[in-house]
């Protein structure tokens, strides 16, 4: 049974356009997505495909103004809005992608530990800070006072330190130089190993291949393929959809081939048809009437008429 | 690095006592141009009431003997003389050194400045409080609503309602003065004293109250859209909880700064409210001083209320430089 489990997820904000017309716009439609204890699964993406509104809707963190649809569950159990209030924090942490998300007024060192669950919380927070190569007198320092990759290397002791059985992790890594990078990444993988599942949110798709064992392409509000980490190499023949194929040949060490990746907007405005029928080489006529639904292929998922 | 911090620390008491003395030199150009043009005549009030028993010779010598016939400057300079040897001259109402008037009624408009200073923060900063907190329901409608109402409210008219309201329809507090009347100094108690507060207090903190509840709601609606208000709230933070942890010391900084730069309307109210209460404090020394033409003690009462007001500005300055980490450990970096 996965310990993250999203149906059908929907995200759709309600916005006032001129005067008092009300508009509607949907941000995310028809994503499932399973995590299961011990697995990372990284969401990749452009900017603007919905990547962090995912986490949010996970974390229940959306604004006032956002609908959400679909069914998510957690250990078994329907993932509620009141639930979700009891999880976070506790079961479920986040890190979150802006580096605003530290309190500018307190200590980091502080921050980290109010997140501590179980144990020594100054104890917990001294490990951490080790383990992501942070100098002990950076606990007493203020937010101003890091540079971007020291600030998103404390949002992740922050979510390490929960103790968390599931970890979504938006964009963690930008700002940080590689060696970081890497500790990072390998830090993530040790969770997992010790049965910690991981969302791996990123646009890299390099960096997300490098621990992950599944990984969903996002585009347009939607995963058009889910599949597994191995699944990219060569040249990308095991791959299920066009734009995943794509995307993995844009890559510089194969070959940098910068196709049209289609427009990357919000699903309102292109409703009809697949999100990528612009500009693939293999789009029919159906491909532009009707968007194809999720199908399973090859132990993964596709949203493709012509994936074989 | 310390070293590099002692002469920033040194830059600014400099820089701010400059400013200072810009201040109070120009305040005392100021008023004494005004008051030299204006249609007072100091012989005149100082005589009062004795005009039938005092002949024009002996007003000439008054004059004479004051140098009000001396051209403006020189009379300026005269008086900025025995200034700045702390000499204030003589008041002619209280017929009492100037400094000893001021001190004597500020130590009365003080007790009432601070309640009033004090209840307005308190207040203010917790409707604000409440109403960000709750926002969008009828608590932050109403509170909107009062505060928008109160700060479109003059003082005086809130004071007389407050008069009628707890004096007349229900006689709960004094009409007015600062201790009972007809009792001697001596057996004036504390709580007489604390009495005749309330209500000119009350008044006074009026319209403090919807100005720092305005800015603290909107300053918290601010942090509480912010992207670590959101982080907390996905660590499981909520309410109160989160209130104290990110809400409270983002947002006390502002208003304790607002609170400190408020002086200047303390003391402009303070002239408007004792006035109302007969409440024997500086401020209705001020406007007995104008309207009955002390000068000496005008001038006086001007010069303090801007050094009060400076004081004010000053404070707000410096706990935003000791308390903001931000400035605080920036400048040592």
């Amino acid at each position: 049974m996965p310990l993250l489990e999203v149906k059908e997820l929907s995200v759709t904000f309600t916005q006032y356009d001129r005067g008092l017309r009300r508009k509607k716009a949907t941000a995310i439609q028809d994503l499932s997505l399973s995590v299961e204890r011990g697995e990372i699964v990284a969401v990749v993406g452009a900017s603007g495909s919905g990547k962090s509104l995912l986490a949010h809707a996970i974390l229940g963190i959306l604004p006032r103004n956002a609908s959400v649809g679909g069914q998510m569950a957690f250990d078994g159990q329907p993932l509620t809005a009141s639930r979700i209030r009891q999880l976070r924090g506790k079961r479920i942490a986040f890190v979150p992608q802006s580096v605003q998300s530290l309190d500018p007024l307190m200590r980091v060192g502080r921050q980290v530990r109010q997140a501590v669950r179980a144990g020594d919380p100054a104890e917990e927070q001294r490990m951490a800070f080790a383990r992501y190569g942070l100098a002990p007198l950076t606990e007493r320092r203020y937010p101003f006072q890091l540079s971007g990759g020291m600030a998103r290397r404390v949002l992740v002791s922050i979510a390490t330190v929960s103790g968390a059985e599931l970890i979504v992790a938006d964009e963690p890594t930008p700002g940080m130089d590689p060696a970081v990078v890497q500790e990072t990444l390998r830090a993530f993988k040790t969770f997992a190993e010790n049965g910690t599942a991981i969302v791996f949110i990123t646009h890299d798709l390099e960096a997300a291949l490098a621990i992950a064992d599944k990984v969903a392409v996002f585009h347009a509000g939607t995963s058009l393929e889910v599949a597994r980490a191995a699944d990219f190499e060569g040249a990308g023949d095991r791959l299920r959809h066009p734009y995943s194929r794509a995307l993995w040949r844009a890559l510089p060490q194969n070959g940098f081939a910068v196709p049209d990746l289609g427009a990357n907007e919000p699903l309102s405005r292109s409703a009809v048809g697949c999100s990528h029928a612009r500009g693939c080489a293999l789009a029919t006529i159906e491909c532009a009437k009707t968007a194809p639904k999720p199908r399973e292929l090859r132990d993964g998922m596709v949203r493709c008429y012509h994936a074989t | 690095m310390a070293a590099g911090r002692q002469s920033g620390i040194g830059k600014f008491a400099l820089r701010q006592a400059g400013k200072l003395a810009l201040l109070l030199a120009s305040a005392c150009a100021v008023t004494f141009a005004l008051i030299s043009q204006s249609p007072i005549d100091p012989t005149q009030a100082y005589i009062g009431a004795d005009l039938l028993r005092v002949g024009a010779e002996q007003r000439e010598a008054i004059a004479a003997y004051w140098g009000l016939d001396d051209p403006p400057l020189q009379r300026f300079w005269a008086w900025m003389a025995s200034l700045l040897q702390g000499d204030f001259g003589t008041s002619m109402i209280h017929r009492a050194p100037v400094s000893e008037v001021i001190v004597e009624r500020f130590l009365s408009s003080f007790a009432l400045m601070i309640a009033a200073w004090l209840l307005s923060g308190i207040l203010g900063f917790a409707a604000g409080v409440a109403a960000a907190m709750r926002r969008e329901t009828w608590l932050d409608r109403a509170i909107k609503w009062y505060c928008y109402a109160l700060s479109s409210t003059p003082t005086f008219w809130a004071g007389l309602l407050l008069l009628i309201v707890f004096t007349v329809w229900l006689p709960i507090f004094p009409v007015g003065l600062g201790t009972p009347a007809g009792v001697p100094a001596g057996d004036v108690t504390w709580l007489d004293r604390a009495r005749h507060m309330i209500l000119p207090a009350l008044t006074l903190s009026i319209t403090g109250i919807s100005n720092i509840a305005l800015h603290t709601r909107a300053k918290l609606v601010d942090v509480l859209a912010s992207d670590y208000v959101l982080f907390a709230r996905a660590k499981g933070e909520e309410g109160f909880l989160l209130f104290r942890r990110h809400g409270l010391r983002n947002i006390l900084l502002p208003a304790v700064t607002l609170q400190f730069a408020s002086f200047s309307e303390l003391f402009g109210g303070a002239v408007l409210v004792e006035q109302i209460f007969s409440y024997p404090g500086l401020g209705k020394a001020t406007v007995e001083a104008s309207t009955r033409g002390d000068v000496p003690l005008l001038l006086g009462i001007v010069l303090f209320s801007a050094l009060f007001v400076f004081a004010g500005n000053l404070l707000a300055e410096l706990i935003y430089r000791w308390v903001d980490p931000r400035i605080r450990e920036g400048q040592s970096e």
